[in-house]
C-alpha cells in the first residue's frame, strides 16, 4: 500500500502550511492571471479560468507537489499573433492542442530530453522571457499621462518596500487595494482593466470552441501549439527543478509533462488559455510554507471565489498598478548573475546565452530562440570536439603519426592535412591508441591516408585501434586491397 | 565547556574570519565540534539551479563555497563536520540552533550600515537575538 501511504503524505501531510500557502498564492495569481490576458490580448478571464482550471487539475495530475501552475507570461506571449489574426476561439483550440501534445511528449519520457538543453540557452530563455514581458508593459504607461507614471512608481515602491516589514500578504495585492481605493475615491482619470476586457462573475463552463474541424484550422493553431508545448514544459521542468531543490524532494518529470498536458487539454475546454509551472509562484508557496498538492489546489479554488465574490472590483484595478507588479515580475524573472556569467562563462556559452536572448527579442517567439540556441550550442560542442591533434615523431627506424582525439566528419579534413605526403621509401606507423573513429568519414578518411601515403612507396601500418574502430576499418576500409586506386572527387 | 559548536558561513570573506574565531573556541576543549552551518538561500535558488547543469553539480557547486573554510579547518585539525540547510538564511539557522541545542554559535558580520541593514536584512543580527546559545558575532 506504498502508494497510497505517498499519495496521502502528498496531500494532507502538511494541511495547514498548505492551506495558508495556498491562500497566498491565489492573492498573488490574480494580478498576473489578469496582466496576462492582457498581455495575450484576451478578456482577463480567459487568464483567470486558465489559472484556476490549471492549478486545480495539476494539483491531481502533477508529479511536482507543492509546485504552482496557471496561465503564465512566456505563454501568453506566443500567443499574441494567434489571438490578433484569428481571435480566442482559435486559441482556445490551440490550448487544447498543446495539451495533447504536451501528453505524447509525456508518454515519449521528454523530461530525459530536457537535459540536453545547455544552461546558456536556459539562461538566455529567462533573460529573453523578462524582457519581452518588461517590452509588453511599455504601450501601458509611456506616454499615457503623468498619474499613470506616478501610480507605476507608487506601485513599484509599494510592492519592493512594504515585503522588508510585512509578508503576511503579497505586497502586489496591498499595492492593488490600496490604490484602487485611492484611484476611485480621488477620482484619477486612469485607465483600469474594465477598460480592456469584461469579468464575469460565473464559474467556467465546459464547451468547445467554435473552430471549423477541418485542415486549415489545424494549419493555423498547429504551429501555435507546438511552440506553446515546448515552452510550457521547459518552464515547468525548470520550475519543477527549483522546486525539488528547495524542498531537498525529488518529483517525477514524465508524469508532470503529461500533467501539464491534461490540464491545458482540459482548460482548453472551459474556455481557458495555455499555461505552465511560475517558478516566481512556485517559489511563493514553497517560501509560504506549502509543500503538498494541497496547495495547489487551495491556491486555484481560492482564486475563482476570490473572482466571484470581488469580481466587479476587478475592473476597477487601473492599469499603471498592474503595470507596476508586471515590471517587477520581469525584474524578478530576469538571471542578474548573467553579467558576471557573460564575463567568466567560456566564450561560446556566452555569445549562445546572448544569440538566444537577442532571437527572442527579434521574432518575439520564445521556442525559436530556444531552438536556435539548443542547435547553436551543438554546433559548438561538436566544433569543440572536433579538435584532432595529429603529432610526427622521426626514429631512425620509422616515422610515427600519434593521433589524439575523435576521428569524425567534423575533424577529417584537419586530419588528412596534417600528414606529409612527400615522404618516400620510409616505415611509417599511425598510432590510434588516444583516438576513437566515429564514422564512415573516419574510414573514408584513414583510407585516403594510407592510401596517399602507400602511392610514395613508403610501408604503412596501423596500431592502437580499439575493437571498435577496428571493426569500422575492417568492414571498410579498402587500402589493403593493392589494386585500390585513390577515389576520385 | 563549547562543545556544540555551530559556525554559520556563507562562504564569503567574514566566514573565513569567524572560522578563525571558531577554531580558537573549539581549541578549548578536547571534546569539541565545530558544525559548519551553510543555508542555501531560497531567493537564490532559481540562480543557483539556472547555473550549474543537474543535481549533482549543485551538491559540488555548493560544497565549493565552503572549501576555504573547510581548509581552514582542516589545517587546524578540529573536528568538524558540515550542514547543508535550505530556508531563508536567518531563520534558517536560529531554527537549526535551537533544535539542536548548541552551545555557541558563531558567525561573522558583513558590517551593514542601517539603510542596508533596513533593505538587506542582517542576519547576524537576527542571529543574536533569536538563537538561545550564546552568540559570538566576529567583525
Amino acid at each position: 500500500m506504498r502508494v497510497k501511504d505517498s499519495l496521502r503524505e502528498q496531500w494532507f501531510s502538511n494541511i495547514r502550511g498548505d492551506m495558508l500557502a495556498g491562500i497566498v498564492v491565489a492573492l498573488a495569481l490574480i494580478p498576473e492571471a489578469i496582466a496576462f490576458s492582457i498581455i495575450a490580448g484576451v478578456d482577463p478571464m480567459v487568464g483567470l479560468y486558465a489559472s484556476f482550471c490549471i492549478a486545480v487539475i495539476i494539483a491531481f495530475v502533477g508529479g511536482r507537489p507543492g509546485m504552482i501552475s496557471a496561465a503564465t507570461g512566456a505563454m501568453a506571449l506566443l500567443m499574441v499573433p494567434l489571438v490578433k489574426e484569428h481571435g480566442v476561439e482559435y486559441l482556445l483550440a490551440a490550448t487544447i492542442l498543446t495539451g495533447v501534445i504536451q501528453m505524447i511528449f509525456g508518454v515519449l519520457k521528454v523530461a530525459k530530453v530536457m537535459r540536453f538543453i545547455p544552461r546558456a540557452v536556459m539562461i538566455g530563455f529567462v533573460n529573453a522571457l523578462a524582457i519581452l514581458i518588461f517590452m509588453a508593459q511599455v504601450p501601458h504607461f509611456i506616454g499615457i499621462s503623468t498619474m499613470t507614471y506616478v501610480f507605476v512608481a507608487i506601485t513599484l515602491l509599494i510592492v519592493y518596500v512594504v515585503p522588508r516589514f510585512f509578508n503576511v500578504i503579497p505586497a502586489p495585492l496591498i499595492a492593488i487595494v490600496v490604490l484602487t481605493v485611492i484611484a476611485i475615491y480621488m477620482n484619477i482619470d486612469l485607465r483600469t482593466v474594465g477598460d480592456l476586457g469584461a469579468i464575469q462573475r460565473s464559474l467556467p463552463s465546459f464547451f468547445l470552441p467554435n473552430v471549423p474541424l477541418n485542415f486549415e484550422t489545424l494549419q493555423i493553431i498547429f504551429p501555435y501549439a507546438l511552440a506553446l508545448a515546448i515552452v510550457g514544459l521547459l518552464e515547468s521542468l525548470l520550475t519543477a527543478t527549483i522546486v525539488d531543490d528547495m524542498t531537498g524532494t525529488e518529483s517525477e518529470k514524465n508524469r508532470e509533462a503529461r500533467g501539464q498536458g491534461i490540464a491545458n487539454v482540459i482548460t482548453g475546454f472551459f474556455g481557458g488559455m495555455a499555461g505552465c509551472a511560475m517558478i516566481g509562484q512556485s517559489v511563493i508557496n514553497v517560501k509560504s510554507g506549502g509543500r503538498g498538492r494541497l496547495s495547489t489546489l487551495v491556491a486555484g479554488v481560492f482564486l475563482m471565489f476570490l473572482i466571484i465574490v470581488l469580481g466587479d472590483l476587478v475592473v476597477q484595478i487601473p492599469m499603471p498598478v498592474l503595470v507596476g507588479i508586471m515590471i517587477m515580475v520581469s525584474i524578478g524573472t530576469f538571471d542578474w548573475s548573467s553579467f558576471t556569467y557573460i564575463k567568466k562563462a567560456p566564450r561560446a556559452d556566452a555569445f549562445v546565452m546572448l544569440a538566444t536572448v537577442f532571437i527572442v527579442v527579434a521574432t518575439h517567439d520564445l521556442s525559436i530562440g530556444v531552438i536556435a540556441g539548443v542547435i547553436l550550442s551543438a554546433l559548438f560542442f561538436v566544433a569543440k570536439v572536433s579538435k584532432i591533434k595529429v603529432t610526427q615523431q622521426t626514429n631512425p627506424a620509422r616515422i610515427v603519426y600519434s593521433v589524439k582525439g575523435p576521428l569524425f566528419f567534423a575533424s577529417v579534413d584537419h586530419f588528412i592535412a596534417s600528414f606529409d605526403y612527400e615522404i618516400q621509401n620510409e616505415k611509417i606507423l599511425i598510432d590510434f591508441g588516444s583516438t576513437q573513429i566515429w564514422d564512415d568519414s573516419g574510414v573514408g578518411a584513414i583510407d585516403k591516408v594510407m592510401i596517399r601515403l602507400m602511392a610514395n612507396q613508403n610501408h604503412v601500418e596501423i596500431s592502437g585501434l580499439n575493437p571498435e574502430s577496428k571493426k569500422l576499418i575492417d568492414r571498410l576500409a579498402i587500402h589493403n586491397d593493392p589494386t585500390a586506386k585513390m577515389p576520385i572527387h | 565547556m563549547y562543545e556544540h559548536i555551530l559556525l554559520a558561513v556563507d562562504g564569503s570573506e567574514h566566514s573565513v574570519r569567524a572560522t578563525e574565531e571558531a577554531i580558537k573556541v573549539a581549541r578549548l576543549s578536547e571534546r569539541s565540534k565545530i558544525e559548519v552551518v551553510f543555508v542555501a538561500d531560497y531567493s537564490k535558488v532559481k540562480d543557483d539551479v539556472l547555473h550549474t547543469e543537474g543535481k549533482e553539480a549543485l551538491e559540488v557547486a555548493r560544497r565549493k563555497k565552503l572549501s576555504t573554510v573547510e581548509e581552514k579547518l582542516e589545517e587546524a585539525n578540529v573536528s568538524y563536520y558540515v550542514t547543508i540547510l535550505k530556508g531563508d538564511p536567518g531563520p534558517a539557522i536560529v531554527d537549526h540552533a535551537n533544535k539542536q541545542k548548541v552551545d555557541v554559535t558563531i558567525i561573522g558580520s558583513r558590517g551593514l550600515n542601517s539603510l542596508q541593514e533596513m533593505v538587506l536584512g542582517s542576519v547576524s543580527h537576527k542571529i543574536a537575538k533569536r538563537v538561545k546559545s550564546p552568540v559570538m558575532i566576529v567583525k
